[in-house]
């Protein structure tokens, strides 16, 4: 007879029988694996995330808080000059000021006392300096941070300040760009101008400690001038080491009388 | 892991697609706002400090 025969399937060797057991045993040890390799994957791409977010978002978002901090200090307006026939309404010109500079006190953790622009930066707005250097409460929501125990802006001693350099709006991005000579422009809440000039920089190791000193490298000596020094890391992306720039009490002058030449496109 | 999900979630391709990117966008969004922020100061990525 023709037509289709329906052939039976062959009962299964005992090799084939073995080989479906052994098969569950894969299928599940592939599936372990198969999981394993899904979770180092999102793993990789939440880190990819957390590059993302800290070198990126929280710049945006710092820069857009830093702004608003240094909007809402309670800075008096700085005087502008009646136009005159010749001369255009500018600012006025605050003569400097070298005797005795007021010195304001520590204010409270995590307190926003003072700004400090530099006019080498060009283009960088005014940064808000903030007592404290945790990065939690300070460095990483209100900008550059004053080492507490330092000197005050226009005091005796050490005036010490951290800041990022990158990340978190990274105020001390810059850093490397400082000459020596280069202003750095405090204004304090207390509205007076100090003006520091930048003398020397260095990189060193985090443990350090004597940059901040009240004479900077000479942690036992009594202080005879008036220092800024600025921290921050180094080298850009690694917090291996810091850099360091060092400056010295240039002049003041109050709010009152205008602002320095060096904010004027000046020296 | 992400196959259990495909598998579970209803509709056709192009609204299972929408519904993932969207949840993976959540999950996204807390990260940024919650879970990188406390996180990021155990980083010893940038610590501009001295005396540490």
């Amino acid at each position: 007879m023709s037509g289709e025969t329906v052939t039976e399937p062959a009962p299964p060797s005992r090799r084939e029988a073995r080989e479906r057991r052994g098969g569950r045993v894969r299928h599940t040890v592939y599936g372990i694996v198969g999981v394993i390799g899904e979770i180092l994957i999102t793993l990789g791409v939440l880190l990819f995330a957390f590059l993302v977010w800290q070198l990126w978002w929280t710049d945006v978002v710092g820069n857009r808080a830093q702004a608003e901090i240094v909007r809402e200090l309670p800075f008096e307006p700085v005087p502008t000059a009646t136009p005159t026939a010749g001369a255009p309404a500018g600012p006025v010109i605050a003569p400097p000021r070298r005797d005795e500079p007021p010195v304001m006190a520590e204010p409270p953790h995590a307190t926003t006392f003072a700004t400090i622009q530099v006019p080498r930066w060009d283009g960088e707005p005014e940064r808000p300096i903030s007592q404290g250097t945790d990065r939690a409460t300070v460095l990483d929501v209100l900008g550059a941070g004053h080492y507490e125990g330092t000197a005050m802006p226009g005091g005796l001693g050490n005036f010490a300040v951290a800041g990022h350099r990158t990340t978190f709006a990274k105020p001390f991005n810059r850093v490397a760009e400082l000459q020596v000579g280069d202003p750095l422009i405090i204004r304090t809440t207390d509205n007076i101008w100090y003006v520091y000039r930048v003398t020397s920089t260095e990189i060193v190791a985090p443990t350090d400690v004597d940059v901040i000193a009240p004479v900077p490298g000479d942690p036992g000596a009594v202080p005879t001038e008036r220092m800024i020094t600025l921290t921050t890391c180094h080298p850009m992306f690694s917090a291996r080491q810091r850099f360091i720039v060092h400056g010295v009490l240039d002049y003041w002058a109050p709010v009152a009388d205008g602002i320095p030449a060096e904010l004027a496109g000046g020296a | 892991m992400y196959g259990w999900l495909w598998r579970h979630t209803p509709g056709p391709v192009a609204v299972r697609v929408l519904i993932l990117a969207v949840a993976a966008l959540a999950v996204l969004a807390v990260c940024f706002q919650w879970v990188f922020p406390a996180v990021s100061p155990y980083m010893p990525f940038n610590q501009t400090t001295v005396g540490e």
